[in-house]
């Protein structure tokens, strides 16, 4: 458990007025399930968005592995192609077929051949049961089907770090069983995590680690017991409490 | 189904009836209806014509090419492109505010007048293309302006998240939907761009128009004229049939303008 693949010191973001973080340290090794848990506002969206640059940070340093790729001598494009990321809505490309969708940053970043990539795309697709809908476009699959989509678009390039921000939170409950079921897989096999979650069973349950963001600080850390069994700080219970309630 | 087709039918004859009963029916009907007239007109109205398609050929292209790069330029965030922003900006707003026929006047006598006299002589349906396609642009590029701008930013986003750069999201993710999103505006652009080639012979390029205008003074008779409506009103027909058939193919493809 040495061997950080993610080290971020000191972040700070704004947005006009907003602090919407004011300096998170964070270290995730490889193979760790990193579960970021606070209220609505708290910054765990804008968090993700800094560690593969699609925002920004104001002040402070994010290294990924040996490289801060905060320095902006850094070419964004390369560092998120190291980067999976899954969003809330799935966004998905409604003009490609799911295959396409799947494939499309192994043919276009990482310059595989069409033959091969697909290769890889449609034994993903057929891992997750959705071979059959390689050819479909994504409109014609269930909300579940589509985050799944997008999470094995996302882990295609096989990327060192996948990133998801709330994944399930606009999903029918009875569909979010299948996604989280996939990411526990994933969790399994070693892939590194860092989530954003509402599911806090989820994240008790596969997290390594649980942290509790509140107003752009890292309020609370520790493994799930600690932070769901005996929270040492009162807003983290006052959090806490108003999910049990 | 058949209530419509009487209506149709009834409404056809009492017009028919109308127009044909007119104080001036039978001399217009000889000086712009009249077959013998027309076949003779066919041949050169016809070659003209074929200069027409020609033009539109290239205009098309060469609308495309330059709309799509002067909207791409018109996107481009971050103060170091202010400068090219601001000139594609004053390209759309000067072209789309001038009339086609000035801009016809200018690039046909103002070229040939900048290259100077020795200069090898540019045919006149390659300057009346050259202005056609800056006119066009302006609009087709506002077009596909509103397209890029109407593909949802989660898109561009979940592009620029796997790696790709600006320009290849642009091409692979935004642009193929901006242009579902405006196939029918730009089809009826291009239908409008269609009529307007005939406008070449204002500068003296034998299309159809101005082989028309030939013939009618030859006979005195304005067939000619009609001759080359109905050619360009049969060009049109299909170009407005095919947008139609495949906004609809699109339609039922997949959700246009859905949430993402």
């Amino acid at each position: 458990m040495s061997d950080p693949v993610l080290r971020l010191q000191n972040i700070h973001k704004s947005f006009g007025d907003a602090h919407v973080l004011r300096g998170i340290d964070l270290s995730v090794n490889a193979h760790e399930v990193v579960a970021l848990i606070g209220a609505s506002g708290s910054g765990k969206s804008t968090l993700l968005r800094t560690i593969n640059l699609l925002e920004r940070i104001d002040d402070g340093q994010i290294w990924l592995r040996d490289m801060d790729v905060s320095d902006p001598a850094v070419k964004p494009d390369a560092v998120r192609a190291r980067i999976g990321v899954v969003f809330q809505h799935y966004n998905l490309f409604p003009h490609m077929s799911v295959l396409d969708n799947v494939t499309l940053a192994s043919r276009h970043v990482l310059r595989i051949e069409r033959s091969v990539a697909e290769a890889r795309g449609l034994e993903l697709l057929d891992r997750i049961g959705l071979a059959d809908q390689a050819r479909a476009f994504p409109d014609r699959l269930s909300g579940g089907q589509q985050q799944r989509a997008a999470i094995v678009r996302a882990i295609a390039t096989n990327p060192e770090l996948l990133l998801l921000d709330e994944i399930t939170s606009a999903l029918d409950p009875e569909l979010v069983t299948e996604v989280l079921d996939l990411v526990r897989e994933l969790a399994v096999e070693g892939t590194t995590i860092v989530m954003a979650t509402h599911e806090m069973a989820f994240a008790r349950d596969v997290a390594d680690t649980v942290v509790f963001l509140d107003r752009g600080v890292v309020a609370e850390q520790g493994t799930p017991a600690q932070v769901f069994g005996s929270p040492r700080e009162a807003r983290t219970r006052e959090f806490l409490g108003r999910f049990l309630a | 189904m058949l209530i419509g087709l009487v209506s149709t039918l009834v409404f056809a004859a009492l017009l028919w009836v109308t127009v044909v009963n007119t104080p001036g029916w039978a001399r217009v009907q000889q000086t712009f209806f009249s077959p013998e007239a027309a076949w003779e007109a066919l041949p050169r109205v016809w070659d003209g014509f074929l200069l027409n398609l020609r033009v539109l050929f290239f205009a098309v292209v060469g609308v495309l090419v330059v709309s799509v790069i002067i909207a791409g330029i018109r996107t481009l965030r971050g103060p170091v492109f202010f400068p090219l922003r601001a000139l594609a900006a004053g390209y759309t707003d000067l072209f789309r505010g001038m009339p086609l026929i000035i801009t016809l006047y200018l690039v046909g006598y103002g070229i040939p007048g900048l290259l100077g006299s020795s200069a090898p002589r540019i045919p006149l349906e390659v300057l009346g293309t050259v202005a056609l396609i800056l006119t066009y642009s302006a609009y087709v590029s506002e077009v596909f302006r509103a397209g890029i701008e109407a593909v949802h930013p989660s898109q561009r986003l979940a592009a620029r998240a796997l790696g790709l750069s600006h320009g290849a999201s642009l091409r692979l993710v935004v642009m193929p939907q901006a242009v579902r999103k405006v196939t029918p505006a730009l089809m009826n652009d291009f239908v409008a761009m269609q009529k307007d080639v005939g406008l070449i012979s204002v500068l003296g390029a034998v299309d159809a128009v101005r082989a028309a205008q030939i013939e009618t003074s030859h006979a005195f008779n304005y067939t000619p004229y009609v001759l080359a409506g109905l050619l360009f009103v049969l060009l049109a027909l299909p170009m407005i049939r095919f947008t139609d058939w495949y906004t609809a193919r699109l339609r039922a493809r997949e959700q246009i303008g859905g949430i993402v």
